[in-house]
């Protein structure tokens, strides 16, 4: 017992002198440690666009070290919204996209930016008009701030749009004259007009909606899917899928990719970085083939849009410090280009659209010089109210127009049987 | 070197100190979660306002499913997959176990290995493969059917154009049910292979002497005695059926398929709580869905159970 003993007071004295020395040495290595760490989460590639702001960041803030914590998209949502249900685990800056800034606004657990000591109303004028919208809830209270933003366009192959006769201005004057342009594409070519006709409608619903109302549910939870824009959705719809203008392929399908790589789609409705990914991997021997235009009939969406927010649960001393972080991420415009430049990310701040980058070039799209383009779009998208409700019906009116589209079902009762559905929750 | 009695277990607190391991992982995964979840049913709750955010709402969530015609839709997906799945496994393992039994001796052990081997696979892997099997342009079963559409006879039966197995709601449910079905299939025949050998052989040559053919035999003597196995089996393929949700997640890319074909009860409350963010209502459906597992448990055992013996 007593040997024992013994031996532990030695082991113990071993030990607390190398710890000691360990201290010391580690301290003499590095004289000047960061006091203080500031946890950013993203995905990718916004934690590339993160990593590459650090420079500047560690430049202007020496002594607050920067941890990304970057997971896949769909995870790193999930595990959002568990840290904000829990209270653990939250970062102090995190990235959010679109879809979900608007779901967790209706919450309660990001910080209101437009109250001191954020104070993001006074720098309003310097985002993009719609995209401070989006970040913004029912009660006025300002959740996020704008990074980047997907303005929508309408890329297409000019290749076979002057095989079949056809002009940019005949794809993107109504509605009717693109459907019309479509059955002269599929007649000279074999091609079909469009990925799916679901693609149509859901640019069609986003015109013409009431200021202060949503996509389905207007401010007062009243649900709005019988209005006219649907009906003519479901009809234009309809009407491509009668004359097989489109070829049934969900986006991000192997048969979709598949049909830009074959030239089977002439023309896709998507956000500007769309043309991004197809230069990278999805159909990189089309290079050329493509141009990009407004959608048609002065339509204009948005198509996805990063914004950074701070968790209200986050300790005092690191929320000034995650706002500082976020003004540098958002409001610089050097950060905001490099973003652009390097990956893609249409920037949210105004600033920068008079960069000489937005008059070059772009090869893929036929040295088309489609950034002004883009940029046009951006300042004439209108946010639109997010209600809780929206992702499911989003499901309900796909699965009505599927029964519209499949199996002749009539648009009156598809749109009231959507109704009734909605209906049910829309107070939930 | 001897242990120092401060280090020592006495014999009355071994047992507590041995179990402890199992014990409190089983609380902290499997109870708690079950307790919570129980607790959510009755309450409203905004996941992303943090935990102080929830309100009691008493039934309100279970009036809301009960009357949801998604869940309805969703139970009798369920009920579909489970019999469409879960019958033929059955009808097929007890002969296949039979045949094997009375057929393989020195290959038996690999014949029953290649069924099982399904079973013991990774579901998503499974379902993974599967999809890009299924696909409608590219897929090898579309090849393999329209190849098969030339052969004399067999050809009339087979579908003249592509089958779109993963879009079409009338296709994708047989496309899970055949995922599944192939799975258990294997795992159904050891189980049966085992109670099989459990009958002793002198009956049945006291059958053969009194001059009851082959089938006569099955039908006589296997199939009664393997009733406990079955009621075993059966009850295992009813729970397993209506918690379907692997399978039929990955192949419809965890949305339940066009007009919700491929939705079952656990996709739909799994969907209600992390895409449509309604905690509460969710856990009331998984309290429902226990509800509809224990009262069909309770069927089986009503009409299976073998008479004579205490549950």
């Amino acid at each position: 017992m007593r040997c024992w003993l013994f031996h532990s007071w030695q082991i113990l004295v071993v030990l607390s002198l190398t710890g000691i020395a360990l201290n010391k040495a580690q301290a003499q290595q590095i004289p000047t440690q960061p006091h203080q760490t500031l946890t950013v989460a993203a995905y990718p590639a916004v934690d590339e666009i993160v990593k590459s702001a650090l420079p500047l960041w560690n430049h202007l803030h020496p002594d607050v070290e920067v941890k990304v914590v970057s997971r896949q998209f769909t995870d790193h949502h999930t595990a959002m919204t568990t840290a904000l249900s829990t209270s653990f685990y939250l970062p102090d800056v995190m990235a959010l996209e679109v879809g979900y800034v608007g779901r967790f606004a209706q919450g309660g657990g990001l910080e209101d930016l437009s109250l001191e000591p954020y104070g993001i109303k006074s720098f309003q004028s310097h985002y993009v008009t719609y995209a401070f919208q989006q970040a913004t809830n029912h009660k006025g209270a300002v959740v996020a701030a704008p990074s980047d933003i997907g303005p929508g366009t309408l890329l297409y192959r000019t290749d076979l749009l002057v095989k079949s006769g056809v002009s940019e201005a005949d794809l993107t004057q109504s509605w009717d004259s693109y459907v019309a342009a479509g059955v002269k594409i599929k007649a000279a070519t074999g091609a079909y007009l469009m990925a799916h006709a679901r693609d149509m409608k859901d640019i069609v619903i986003r015109t013409g909606i009431k200021p202060g109302d949503g996509l389905y549910f207007d401010s007062q939870s009243n649900v709005l899917v019988t209005s006219p824009r649907f009906v003519r959705a479901f009809e234009l719809a309809r009407r491509v899928r009668q004359q097989k203008l489109d070829a049934k392929v969900l986006a991000w399908s192997n048969e979709w990719s598949e049909g830009f790589k074959r030239g089977t789609i002439a023309t896709q409705m998507s956000g500007a970085w769309l043309s991004g990914h197809m230069n990278n991997w999805l159909a990189p021997s089309t290079r050329g083939l493509w141009r990009a235009s407004q959608l048609p009939e002065h339509s204009f969406a948005a198509f996805g849009g990063t914004f950074f927010a701070i968790p209200k649960g986050v300790p005092a001393a690191h929320k000034q410090l995650a706002w500082q972080f976020i003004q540098l991420m958002t409001l610089n415009r050097e950060v905001q280009l490099g973003a652009f430049k390097a990956q893609d990310a249409f920037p949210a701040l105004i600033e920068t659209y008079d960069d000489p980058f937005f008059e070059q070039p772009i090869e893929f799209l036929g040295e088309q010089k489609a950034r002004v383009v883009w940029r046009e779009a951006a300042t004439h998208i209108t946010a639109i109210a997010v209600h809780k409700q929206d992702s499911f019906a989003d499901e309900v009116i796909n699965t009505e127009l599927d029964k519209v589209l499949d199996r002749g079902k009539d648009i009156t009762i598809a749109l009231a049987d959507a109704q009734r559905l909605l209906k049910q929750r829309a107070y939930r | 070197m001897k242990i120092p009695s401060s280090l020592r277990m006495s014999p009355e607190m071994a047992p507590y100190v041995l179990l402890s391991p199992f014990v409190l992982l089983f609380l902290v995964f499997g109870v708690f979660p079950l307790l919570f979840s129980l607790y959510l049913a009755f309450q409203s709750w905004e996941p992303t306002s943090g935990l102080e955010a929830m309100k009691f709402v008493g039934l309100d969530n279970f009036a809301f499913a009960l009357q949801d015609d998604w869940f309805w839709k969703s139970l009798k997906n369920t009920g579909w997959l489970a019999i469409v799945s879960g019958v033929p496994q059955h009808l097929v393992a007890i002969p296949l176990a039979y045949f094997i039994h009375s057929s393989f001796q020195v290959l038996r052990n690999v014949v029953v290995g290649a069924y099982f081997m399904p079973y013991i696979t990774s579901t998503v892997a499974i379902a993974i493969l599967f999809s890009s099997l299924f696909s409608t342009d590219y897929g090898l079963i579309n090849v393999g059917l329209q190849m098969m559409s030339y052969v004399p006879v067999l050809g009339w039966l087979m579908p003249q154009n592509p089958v779109d197995w993963l879009n079409d709601p009338e296709h994708i449910k047989p496309a899970i049910s055949m995922i599944v079905f192939w799975r258990y299939v294997g795992f159904n025949v050891v189980l049966y292979l085992a109670a099989l050998q459990t009958i002793p052989k002198d009956i049945y040559e006291a059958a053969t002497m009194d001059g009851a053919g082959r089938l006569q035999q099955f039908w006589f003597i296997t199939l009664p005695n393997l009733k406990p196995m079955i009621f075993f089996g059966v009850t295992l393929s009813v729970i397993g059926g209506l918690q379907l949700f692997e399978e039929p997640f990955i192949l419809t890319g965890g949305r339940g398929g066009s007009d919700q074909a491929g939705m079952t009860t656990a996709i739909y409350l799994y969907r209600m709580a992390f895409d449509f963010n309604d905690f509460g209502a969710a856990s009331a459906m998984s309290w429902l869905l226990f509800i509809v597992v224990a009262l069909l448990t309770w069927v089986t055992n009503c009409l299976f159970r073998p008479r004579g013996t205490s549950v």
